[in-house]
C-alpha cells in the first residue's frame, strides 16, 4: 500500500484513493508525427529499476493529477509535484541526488 | 482432573473450571488455559497426524509456531479447520477434533505411508506416477490429494462477522513483552501516538524468566507499566492482537481476536486493524529451535521453553520424568523449573563440553549434567519412553539409556524477524549466537528512504532482560524522535545483566550421525521433512535454499518454517560445505500467522460487497417486478415481466408496444458531463471525432470518442447549452471513465485551456418517452410546446412539463418519435408516475434495457460494448460521417492512420439476415473455406449483436465482415458450437426502414 | 538416469545415496551456438526445444539467480487455452497440448492435472463475451463450451451461483485445462537440457551484450565473457534492462502481481474457477491449499511485493463466490514481477540487433504458455525468423496498430 501526499490538497493519500497513470512527462506525438515517434509515445515506456517519474490521480479525493518521483526497487518517494509541468522541479531532483548521489536525470525519449 | 495438573499456573484461574471435548471425549480445564495446556493436563499427548507419513504427533510448542497441534475447531457455522491448540484459548463447551487421519486418531490407515517412508523420500512424486498417463489424473492425484490436506473443508456459510478499523499512528509497537512495553513507554511519554499490540492474552511475555526490573519483581513492573500506558491518552494498547504484516510506506495489518475465546460474546469475531505507522518497533521475541536427533518427532518431545511455559503458566507437567537436552544456557531454566515443581530431571545433556557456571548451578541443585553429550535418539511406542545418550561429536554409539516420558530440547533461539523482513529488511548471521539477526545497515525503508522498522529485545537477538529493556527503550525514543517528537530526558527501566556461556550450535545430533539416523531426524514436523531429505535435495542439485525448500517442502507447512527453517538451512549449508550466510534464508512473507479470510474481507459481504447504484425510480421498478441487470454498479431493469410472462415475452411486448403506442425508459443512468468554459468547444473538438464547436446552442449532435490509440471508447449525444457550456451524454458504464478521461487530458496536456468538467449524472433523473404517441403523452401531461416546430429533432429546450421544471431533449435511439425528459433527481419518481398516469389511455408501458437494445438494432444503431470491443475504430462501423474532415486533430486521429488501421481488409459493419429467419447465435463467426498456418479455420466476420425482432418477426443481426459493405447480398456461413451451421445474407444494417423520429 | 517407481525402490535400498544430480554443475565454455538468458520456464523450454526439435545442443542457459526462481515459481499454475484471438489460442493450445504429455516427454512428473477450468460469466456482457469465445475456440480446434449455472454448481458445489450480487449466469468451460506443479516444470526442462549436454549456469548475471556491425557476438557476465552465434533474451520482468544492453526499447512495464494460499484442507474443489467480474480466481493444490490470485498493481515495481488492497479485493470477491472460505486462513501471500506489454499479449520477436531474439511480455499469463512459448521461440532462434506460432507476436505490431487484445473477452486476469 503506497501512501503518497497529494500536492494539491496536501492529503497523505492511501493507494486506495489513487489511480496510477504510468510514466510522467511524455510528450504527445501529434498528427504529423512519424510512425516511430507515435509508437514510442504510446507504448515505449521507461521501466527503470530505480528512480521513476510517474503520474497519479487523486481519484477518490480532490481529483487532481500529480506526479511522483519514486524508486521502483525500494518504493521510497522523493517527492510529489503538480502534473502541470514539463519536467521535474529542481527541489525534487535535489532530493533524489541527496539520497542517490551521482544520479542524473535521463533526458530524451 | 488429571495428575498432570500440578501446583502453580500464573495464567489460569482454578476457580473457573471449563468443560470441552476432544474427539468427542469429555475433558476439563480452567479459565486461562489454552486448548493445548488443557489437552496436556488431561494427558492427551497424541493430538494429530503428520501430513505425509501420517505419523503420530504431539504438542511441541506453546505458541503460534506450533506445527502439530492443529485441530478442527467448533462446528457448522463456527467451524474452523487448522486451529492452533497452542493459541486457542479454552472456553466452556469448546469442541475440537484432531485432523488428517482415518478412521481415527489412534488407528489411522494413512500410517501405511510411514511404513513405506523409505520409498517416499523428498520429491519422490516427481520421479514416479509418470506412466500410464491417465493414471495421474484418475488414480494417483486423487489419492495424494486425499491423504494430504489437513483440516476438513468448512461446509457452511460463516456465522460470524468481521470489521475493519483504520488508524494512523506515529509508532506501532509489536509485542507486549518487557522490551515492547519499554518501547511503548518511551515513545508514549515523548508524546507520540502509540499503538501497542500483543498477540497473546497477557502482557509481559515469558515473565517467569525475567529478573527484577528497577528493583521490583518483573510482574509488578509489567503491571505498573501497562497501567501507565493505559493512562496515557496518546497510547492505545491491545491484547489478543497479532501484528500480521508490514507493507510499504508503514502500512501494517494487525488482527484482533474479539470473540474467538468467547464465541457467544457480542460483536464481530475479529477486527482487522489497518495501521499507517510512522515507525514500527518490532518486539516480537524469538522462537526456540528444536534439535535434530533421531526420533525427535515422537509425542513427548517438546521445546524446552514450551515445557517451562506449561509448568509455570498453566500448572501442567508435560512429563513426570523429563530429559533436558540443550546446547545453550536456556535449557537449564527448564530444568530448574521442573526441579522447582518437584518433577524428575534424570539428566541434562549439554552439547557444550564446558557449559560454565550454569552447569555448576544445576549441580548445586542436585541435577546431573552431562557435558559434551547429546541424544543418540529417543524411542517409544507412540510417545517418548526412552532416551539414548551419545557423545555429541560421535556417530551415535549409545553410552547410556534413560527411561523418560518427556524430552525438553533447547536448540537455541531464532529472532522473530518477520516484520523486519516483510518489506525488505535484510538479515545477517550472528556467528556467536548462531542466529540470523536484523542487519541494521539494510533496514526496510519507508517512503522517506529511512529505516521504518527497528527490532528490539529477542527479535534483535538480545536475549537478556537487561538488553531487552535497553533496546526497547532506545527504540521507543528513536521512533518518537523520527516522528517529530522531543523525548524528555530520563532513564529507561533497568535490570541486572545476565552472563551466559555462548551457545554451541548443533544442527545434527550427534554430529557424526549416519544416514540411517539422519532419516529419522525431523526438521519440519508437519510436512515430514527430515535431515536426509535436505541432504538428498542437495545431492540432486536442488541446492539453492529456495530449491531445497520447494523440493522437500521444508518450511512450507502452516508454521511457515518458524521451527524448521534455520535448522534446515544449516543442514543444507553443511551439505554444500558452505557457511550458513552463504546459503541465505528463504523470503519471509506476510502474514506472520495465518490470517482469517473473513477478517480480510471485513464488512464487505452480501449487500455491502460493492455499492449498488439506484436511480430515483428504482423502487418503482422494484414494485413493477423488474428483472434486473447489473450494469457497472448500477442496477437497470432488463425488462418488466408481468405475472405469467417470461422475460423474453416481456421484452417482445415492450418493443411492440413502444413501436405502436408509447414506452417509458428510465435513462437516468446515462452519463451526463457538463463541460464549461471559454475553451469548452475547442476541448470537445479534440475529444470527439466530430465537430462540436459548430454546434448551435439549443441543438444536439451525436458524437464518438476514441482513445489516443484510435479505438472507439464511447458515444453519446452532446447538447450545446450556451456558447461556453455543453452537456455530454455518455453510456451508462462510461460516465466515470469518460469524466476521468476528460480530466486527464485537461489536467495533464491542455492545462492552460479554460474548461471545467462536472459529472452530474446523478443530479438528473431522465426519462425516455418513446413511440408514436410520445407527444400525445407529453401533451396530456401539459406544459411547454413540444411541436415539431418548437422542438425539432436533435434539439433541446428548458421548460415545464406536468408541473415539473424540465429539460427536454428530442433525440432518439429507437427510430421512434422520442423525447428525453430530464428533471431534478428528486422529482424523478414523481415524473415517472405522472408519465404512467398521463399515458394510461395511450397504452404506455415501461421498457427495459433489452427492448432498448433490440430497438436500436432494428434501426442499425451501434452499441458500445456490442459492436465495439476495444479493437474497433469508427471507420469499421460506417461512422465516417461522424468524423470531421475539417479538423486538424482529435484524440485517436494519428492512431487511425497506422498501417493496420487503414488496411482495406478490416472487418466492417453490416446487417445480417438469416436465410431461414432464425436468430443467429450470439458471438458466431463467419468462416472461410481455408485453414491458417496454425490449423485454425479462417474467419471473415463475426456477429456483434443478434436479436429476435418482434417488429419484423424474424432474427436480425449486426456484424463485422471483411469487405462487408461491398458484399451486399452475399451469403455467409456461421458454424455453431454444436456442429450446426446458420447461413445469413449480408444486408444494410438498418432493418426497420420507416422513420418516426 | 531414468526416473521410475522401480528406480525409487532400487535407490531406497541403497539409502538414496545413488541419485545423480538433476542437472550438472556447469561452468561456462568460451563459446556456444546459442545462449539463452534466463533459466525460467520459458528460457529453459526454449533451450530444450532448440535441442530436441532443431538439433542445436551447444547451448548455455544463463541465470542470474536460481533456475525457476522468477515467475515460474510464483504463479497460480493455471493452464488453459480458451483465448479469443487466433494467435493467442494457437500458442496457448499448443502449450496445453504439450503439457498433456510433458511428464512422459521429460521423464519428470510435472503433475499436469487436467481438472478443468471454468470462467464464470456474471454479467450479460460476460455471457456474450464467453459465447463469442466458445465460437472462436470451436474454429481454433480448442475444446470449450458455454455451460449453464446448474452445470457450474455440479462441477463445483462450493460455488454460490445465486448471487446475491453477481449471480452466475453461466461459464466458459475448458475440460482439458487444469494445473501443473510449477517448480517441476522448470526442473524437468532443466534436467532435459542437461541430459542433452546443455549448460545450465546459475548465479551468472549478464551485464552486457557485445556486438559487431549490428550483429551479436556474445555476452559479458559476472562469470566472464561468453561468445555466441545467437542470443535469446527470455527474462520476463527484467526484459527492459536486457533490451537496453542490446540498444533497444520495449513496450513493456513491470508490475507486481500477487497471489496467496490458504492453509491446507481436505479436497473440496476439483476444478479451477476464474471470476473476472469480481477479479479473483481459485483452485485447490494437491497439498490442499486454496490457491488464489487476483489483479495486478498499476504501477512500475520491482519489489516482488504488491499492495494489500488488491488482496483484500480478491478475498472479498471470492468469499462472495465461495462463502465457505471465510473461516479459512491465509497462510502466505507473495508477489511476482510481471512484464506487461501495450496490448497485454506477449512478444516473440526478432530485435533490432541481428541474431538477438526476445521472448517476453507474458504478463499475468506466462506459466500456461511455457511449452508452447519455448517451442515457438526455439523455432525462431533456429531458423532466424518466427514460424507460424510466433508470427503475430512481433514487436512491429505496436507500430502498425495490429494488436492482439484479449481483454475483449477475458477481463484482466489470466
Amino acid at each position: 500500500m503506497l501512501i503518497l501526499t497529494c500536492p494539491y490538497c496536501g492529503v497523505a493519500a492511501d493507494e486506495t484513493e489513487l489511480a496510477p497513470g504510468g510514466e510522467a512527462h511524455l510528450t504527445r506525438a501529434g498528427v504529423e508525427s512519424s510512425d516511430e515517434d507515435f509508437e514510442a509515445y504510446l507504448f515505449q515506456r521507461k521501466n527503470p529499476k530505480g528512480v521513476h517519474f510517474e503520474r497519479w490521480r487523486h481519484a477518490n479525493g480532490c481529483g487532481k493529477w500529480f506526479h511522483a518521483a519514486r524508486c521502483t526497487v525500494t518504493n521510497e518517494v522523493f517527492g510529489t509535484y503538480p502534473a502541470q509541468t514539463l519536467e521535474p522541479p529542481k527541489e525534487i531532483l535535489d532530493e533524489i541526488v541527496a539520497r542517490r548521489p551521482g544520479w542524473t536525470l535521463e533526458t530524451g525519449p | 482432573m488429571s495428575a498432570r495438573r500440578i501446583d502453580g499456573g500464573r495464567l489460569i484461574d482454578r476457580t473457573k473450571p471449563l468443560r470441552f471435548t476432544f474427539n468427542g471425549r469429555k475433558m476439563e480445564g480452567f479459565q486461562g488455559d489454552t486448548l493445548a495446556s488443557a489437552l496436556l493436563a488431561n494427558g492427551q499427548m497424541l493430538v494429530g497426524r503428520s501430513f505425509k507419513y501420517h505419523r503420530p504427533r504431539g504438542i511441541v510448542t506453546a505458541g503460534p509456531e506450533e506445527p502439530n497441534a492443529l485441530v478442527n475447531l467448533g462446528k457448522d457455522k463456527r467451524f474452523e479447520p487448522n486451529a492452533r491448540a497452542t493459541t486457542t484459548e479454552l472456553f466452556d463447551g469448546l469442541e475440537a477434533r484432531s485432523q488428517n487421519h482415518w478412521p481415527s486418531l489412534e488407528r489411522d490407515i494413512g500410517v501405511l505411508n510411514d511404513r513405506f517412508a523409505r520409498f517416499l523420500p523428498a520429491g519422490f512424486y516427481y520421479k514416479t506416477f509418470i506412466h500410464p498417463r491417465p493414471f495421474w489424473k484418475h488414480v494417483f492425484e486423487p489419492f495424494i490429494r486425499q491423504s494430504a490436506g489437513l483440516g476438513q473443508a468448512p461446509r457452511h456459510r460463516d456465522g460470524d462477522t468481521y470489521e475493519h478499523v483504520n488508524v494512523t499512528v506515529d509508532v506501532l509497537v509489536s509485542g507486549g513483552g518487557i522490551s515492547g512495553l519499554a518501547a511503548a513507554l518511551a515513545a508514549g511519554k515523548a508524546g507520540a501516538r502509540v499503538l501497542l499490540v500483543e498477540q497473546s492474552a497477557h502482557w509481559g511475555g515469558r515473565l517467569d524468566d525475567a529478573p527484577d526490573i528497577d528493583g521490583q519483581p518483573a510482574e509488578t513492573w509489567v503491571a505498573e507499566t501497562v497501567a501507565a500506558l493505559t493512562n496515557l491518552e496518546n497510547v492505545t494498547v491491545k491484547l489478543r492482537t497479532t501484528h500480521s504484516g508490514v507493507y510499504d510506506h508503514g502500512y501494517c495489518l494487525a488482527v484482533e481476536r474479539l470473540t474467538d475465546h468467547d464465541p457467544l460474546g457480542p460483536g464481530p469475531r475479529q477486527r482487522l486493524w489497518k495501521v499507517r505507522a510512522g515507525r514500527i518497533v518490532a518486539a516480537t521475541g524469538a522462537i526456540e529451535r528444536p534439535l535434530s536427533f533421531a526420533g525427535n518427532d515422537l509425542p513427548g518431545v517438546m521445546l524446552a521453553a514450551a515445557v517451562r511455559d506449561y509448568l509455570t503458566g498453566y500448572g501442567v507437567a508435560p512429563g513426570r520424568r523429563t530429559v533436558v537436552v540443550t546446547n545453550n544456557d536456556d535449557g537449564y531454566r527448564t530444568a530448574f523449573a521442573l526441579k522447582d515443581q518437584g518433577l524428575e530431571v534424570p539428566l541434562i545433556l549439554d552439547a557444550r563440553s564446558d557449559p560454565g557456571p550454569v552447569a555448576e548451578a544445576a549441580r548445586e541443585l542436585g541435577l546431573k549434567v552431562a557435558p559434551g553429550k547429546g541424544l543418540a535418539g529417543v524411542s517409544g511406542k507412540g510417545r517418548v519412553e526412552k532416551a539414548a545418550v551419545a557423545a555429541i561429536d560421535g556417530s551415535g554409539a549409545v553410552l547410556d539409556e534413560l527411561a523418560c516420558d518427556c524430552i525438553a530440547m533447547a536448540g537455541g533461539w531464532s529472532p522473530a524477524v518477520h516484520l523486519w523482513s516483510h518489506a525488505g529488511g535484510k538479515l545477517h548471521w550472528d556467528e556467536t549466537d548462531a542466529m540470523f539477526v536484523p542487519d541494521p545497515d539494510k533496514p526496510p525503508l519507508g517512503a522517506d528512504g529511512k529505516a521504518m522498522v527497528r527490532c528490539v529485545g529477542a527479535a534483535a537477538g538480545e536475549l537478556g532482560a537487561a538488553e531487552a529493556l535497553e533496546t526497547g527503550w532506545a527504540a521507543g525514543l528513536w521512533a518518537a524522535t523520527e516522528t517529530g517528537h522531543k523525548p524528555k530526558r530520563g532513564a529507561g527501566p533497568k535490570a541486572e545483566p545476565d552472563e551466559e556461556t555462548p551457545i554451541a550450535p548443533v544442527w545434527v545430533m550427534p554430529r557424526g550421525a549416519d544416514p540411517e539416523k539422519r532419516a529419522k531426524m525431523w526438521l519440519d514436523y508437519q510436512n515430514d521433512v527430515k535431515v536426509s531429505d535436505v541432504e538428498l535435495a542437495q545431492r540432486e542439485g536442488y541446492e539453492s535454499v529456495e530449491h531445497t525448500k520447494r523440493y522437500t517442502t521444508l518450511g512450507m507447512a502452516t508454521d511457515q518454517g518458524k521451527l524448521s527453517n534455520i535448522n534446515g538451512l544449516a543442514v543444507l549449508a553443511d551439505a554444500r560445505g558452505e557457511p550458513i550466510p552463504a546459503v541465505g534464508t528463504t523470503t519471509f512473507r506476510p502474514p506472520y500467522t495465518p490470517l482469517t479470510m473473513g477478517a480480510i474481507a471485513g464488512e464487505a459481504r452480501g449487500d455491502l460487497f460493492q455499492p449498488i447504484r439506484r436511480t430515483p425510480m428504482h423502487e418503482h421498478h422494484e414494485r413493477m417486478g423488474a428483472h434486473w441487470e447489473p450494469v457497472g454498479h448500477w442496477r437497470r431493469p432488463y425488462a418488466f415481466p408481468r405475472s405469467g410472462e417470461s422475460v423474453e415475452e416481456a421484452v417482445n411486448r415492450e418493443i411492440v408496444n413502444t413501436r405502436q403506442n408509447v414506452g417509458l425508459l428510465d435513462a437516468s443512468t446515462l452519463g451526463k458531463i457538463l463541460v464549461k468554459g471559454p475553451d469548452a468547444a475547442r476541448f470537445l473538438d479534440m475529444l470527439y471525432t466530430g465537430m462540436m464547436s459548430s454546434l448551435k446552442p439549443g441543438r444536439c449532435r451525436y458524437g464518438l470518442m476514441c482513445s489516443e490509440n484510435g479505438f472507439l471508447i464511447d458515444d453519446g449525444v452532446v447538447a450545446r447549452i450556451d456558447e461556453d457550456t455543453f452537456l455530454c451524454h455518455t453510456t451508462t458504464g462510461g460516465a466515470d471513465r469518460i469524466h476521468a478521461h476528460m480530466e486527464e487530458w485537461l489536467q495533464t496536456e491542455w492545462w492552460d485551456w479554460q474548461v471545467h468538467t462536472l459529472n452530474i449524472t446523478e443530479a438528473w433523473a431522465q426519462i425516455g418517452v418513446v413511440g408514436p404517441k410520445a407527444r400525445d403523452l407529453l401533451e396530456a401531461l401539459g406544459g411547454m410546446d413540444l411541436s415539431e416546430e418548437a422542438l425539432p429533432f436533435m434539439s433541446w429546450a428548458d421548460g415545464e412539463i406536468g408541473g415539473f421544471k424540465a429539460r427536454i431533449y428530442r433525440i432518439s435511439f429507437s427510430g421512434e418519435l422520442s423525447y428525453e425528459i430530464a428533471v431534478d433527481a428528486g422529482h424523478g419518481a414523481a415524473l415517472w408516475e405522472a408519465c404512467l398516469d398521463a399515458g394510461e389511455s395511450l397504452g404506455v408501458m415501461p421498457y427495459g434495457t433489452e427492448a432498448l437494445h433490440v430497438m436500436r438494432a432494428e434501426k442499425g444503431f451501434i452499441m458500445i460494448g456490442d459492436e465495439t470491443d476495444g479493437t474497433v475504430i469508427p471507420q469499421d462501423l460506417g461512422l465516417s460521417w461522424a468524423i470531421s474532415k475539417k479538423k486538424d486533430d482529435y484524440l485517436g486521429k494519428r492512431a487511425q492512420d497506422r498501417l493496420f488501421m487503414t488496411d482495406p481488409n478490416r472487418w466492417k459493419l453490416v446487417g445480417l439476415e438469416t436465410l431461414d429467419g432464425s436468430v443467429l447465435p450470439e458471438g458466431a463467426y463467419a468462416v472461410d473455406d481455408s485453414k491458417n498456418a496454425n490449423g485454425q479455420r479462417e474467419t471473415q466476420g463475426r456477429v456483434t449483436s443478434t436479436y429476435y425482432s418482434p417488429s419484423l418477426k424474424r432474427g436480425i443481426a449486426m456484424g463485422l465482415v471483411r469487405h462487408g459493405p461491398d458484399r451486399m447480398g452475399e451469403v455467409l456461413t456461421f458454424p455453431g458450437v454444436d456442429g450446426t451451421e446458420t447461413k445469413a445474407r449480408i444486408v444494410e444494417p438498418v432493418f426497420l426502414k420507416e422513420a418516426g423520429a | 538416469m531414468r526416473y521410475s517407481a522401480f528406480q525409487i525402490v532400487r535407490q531406497a535400498l541403497r539409502g538414496h545415496q545413488g541419485w545423480p544430480r538433476a542437472w550438472g554443475e556447469a561452468t561456462a565454455k568460451p563459446r556456444y551456438d546459442a545462449i539463452v538468458i534466463g533459466a525460467g520456464g520459458h528460457g529453459l523450454a526454449t533451450a530444450y526445444y532448440l535441442g530436441r526439435n532443431h538439433g542445436v545442443r551447444n547451448v548455455a542457459i544463463l541465470e542470474k539467480g536460481w533456475l525457476g526462481g522468477g515467475n515460474t515459481g510464483r504463479n497460480t499454475t493455471i493452464i488453459r487455452s480458451n483465448y479469443l484471438q487466433d494467435p493467442s489460442a494457437a500458442i496457448y493450445e499448443k502449450s496445453r497440448s504439450l503439457y498433456e504429455t510433458l511428464s512422459q516427454e521429460l521423464n519428470y512428473n510435472i503433475m499436469f492435472s487436467p481438472r478443468g477450468v471454468m470462467m464464470l460469466a456474471q454479467t450479460e456482457h460476460e455471457v456474450r463475451g464467453y459465447r463469442r469465445t466458445a465460437h472462436a475456440n470451436a474454429l481454433q480446434e480448442v475444446q470449450t463450451e458455454f455451460i449453464t449455472p446448474e452445470r457450474v454448481k455440479e462441477l463445483c458445489p462450493i460455488i454460490e451461483t445465486r448471487g446475491p450480487r453477481y449471480p452466475v449466469l453461466g461459464a466458459l468451460w475448458q475440460a482439458r485445462g487444469g494445473t501443473a506443479r510449477h517448480d517441476a516444470v522448470a526442473w524437468g526442462y532443466a534436467r532435459g537440457c542437461a541430459e542433452m549436454g546443455m549448460d545450465v549456469i546459475q548465479q551468472c548475471e549478464v551485464t552486457g551484450i557485445r556486438s559487431a556491425n549490428g550483429k551479436v557476438k556474445g555476452v559479458t557476465t559476472t562469470k566472464g565473457e561468453i561468445d555466441c552465434d545467437k542470443l535469446a533474451i527470455v527474462v520476463a520482468g527484467h526484459s527492459g534492462v536486457l533490451a537496453e544492453m542490446a540498444g533497444f526499447r520495449l513496450p513493456i512495464e513491470s508490475l507486481a502481481l500477487q497471489a496467496l494460499v490458504s492453509e491446507p484442507i481436505k479436497p473440496c474443489m476439483d476444478v479451477v474457477v476464474m471470476a473476472n467480474t469480481v477479479h479473483g480466481y481459485m483452485s485447490q493444490s494437491d497439498k490442499g491449499e486454496m490457491v488464489i490470485g487476483g489483479g495486478a498493481d498499476g504501477y512500475n515495481n520491482y519489489t516482488q511485493r504488491g499492495s494489500f488492497h488488491h488482496i483484500e479485493e480478491t478475498v472479498r470477491a471470492l468469499i462472495e463466490t465461495f462463502p465457505m472460505i471465510s473461516r479459512l486462513k491465509m497462510l502466505r501471500m507473495w508477489g511476482g514481477i510481471v512484464d506487461m506489454t501495450g496490448d497485454r499479449s506477449p512478444i516473440i520477436s526478432k530485435t533490432p540487433m541481428e541474431n538477438v531474439f526476445i521472448n517476453c511480455g507474458w504478463g499475468t499469463g506466462g506459466f500456461k504458455a511455457i511449452p508452447g512459448s519455448g517451442w515457438a521461440t526455439a523455432e525462431m532462434v533456429a531458423k532466424g525468423a518466427p514460424g507460424a506460432l510466433a508470427a503475430e507476436f512481433g514487436l512491429d505490431r505496436f507500430r502498425e496498430g495490429r494488436f492482439i487484445d484479449e481483454s475483449v473477452a477475458a477481463g484482466v486476469a489470466h
